[in-house]
């Protein structure tokens, strides 16, 4: 009977860790995401999300065998240049991939940004990252600023992300 | 001639017979499906488990072993994709579970005999074998 109690605490302290990011988001707060440090798809030593400070990040978690993400990815192609010029960069973390499969992917829809590879999706629960693709976007200071649990369009680059390049660091 | 043919025959068809070394069933038996959190046996419709089992056919169809395809799994997807993970502490939790639940049995049993040993039987109601005597009028 005890051991049960015992596992019924800890279940219930394993699930109370505080808001979601998107409760956070919905009350008004720009939550700091969780640390991020990921070798390159291309390979090579990792690289921290902190080392991004300063620009507004769209991270987007992807996959080259989700098929929502093929349709994003030339709404990402072609917002990248206007990132890139106000001090702005999308970031793609490939999730669950063979990397040869995630770099032609890349390569066959032109998506000249930085790539993250998480190949065992182990920090996908940290972003509270159910599905492909998800993103999640940050200020100049590095706090999540908005979200999108499923493939983004122009509408969303242009209501969450363009005000965001506005804002001083 | 003949020689010569039966020693090419020899030479060319050994590594096709010992080709497949493995099947992809064989392996998806052991290895798991990264984004459905269950064996890749058990993951039917899931796009990342077919990216699995196709990359796993790649390597069968190259003659590498089973062994040799978990090694390239791991190298892909890391330690995680092994349906058997390597680390121990995986291990730990079931292991402390079996030892309190031995534990709990062990004094369970203990105190079981020594109840047994320490009771009196029960004593019997002399009044109710009186009673009982008297309705068999011997």
């Amino acid at each position: 009977m005890l051991a049960l109690l015992a596992l019924l605490a800890y279940g219930i302290a394993q699930n109370k860790t505080g808001e979601s990011i998107d409760s956070q988001l919905a009350a008004g707060k720009r939550p700091v995401p969780p640390a991020l440090k990921l070798p390159p798809l291309e390979g090579g030593r990792p690289v921290s999300l902190g080392s991004y400070r300063g620009r507004v990040v769209v991270l987007n978690f992807w996959a080259s065998w989700c098929p929502p993400c093929k349709g994003e990815a030339p709404v990402l192609a072609r917002w990248q240049p206007r990132l890139k010029a106000h001090g702005g960069t999308i970031v793609g973390i490939d999730v669950l991939d063979v990397s040869s499969d995630a770099r032609h992917f890349v390569t066959e829809h032109g998506l000249d940004f930085p790539h993250l590879r998480d190949a065992d999706g182990s920090r996908l629960k940290a972003f509270e990252v159910v599905g492909y693709p998800e993103t999640i976007v940050l200020d100049r200071r590095g706090r999540i600023a908005a979200t999108s649990r499923g493939a983004i369009d122009d509408g969303f680059f242009t209501k969450k992300v363009e005000p965001l390049l506005k804002e001083q660091a | 001639m003949k020689l010569l043919a039966v020693v090419a025959l020899l030479v060319f068809a050994s590594p096709a017979a010992a080709c497949p070394k493995t099947s992809t069933s064989d392996v998806a038996d052991e290895v798991m499906c990264l984004q459905c959190g269950v064996p890749l046996n058990l993951a039917e419709d899931a796009p990342s488990a077919k990216r699995e089992r196709a990359f796993i056919q790649g390597l069968v169809d190259q003659c590498k072993s089973k062994a040799e395809i978990k090694t390239a799994l791991v190298a892909q997807f890391g330690d995680r994709i092994l349906a058997d993970p390597k680390s121990r502490t995986t291990w730990l939790v079931p292991l402390l579970g079996f030892i309190a639940a031995a534990v709990a049995v062990g004094y369970g049993a203990v105190r079981w005999r020594g109840r047994e040993k320490t009771v009196p039987p029960a004593q019997v109601d002399d009044s109710r074998v009186d009673a009982d005597m008297d309705r068999y009028d011997l």
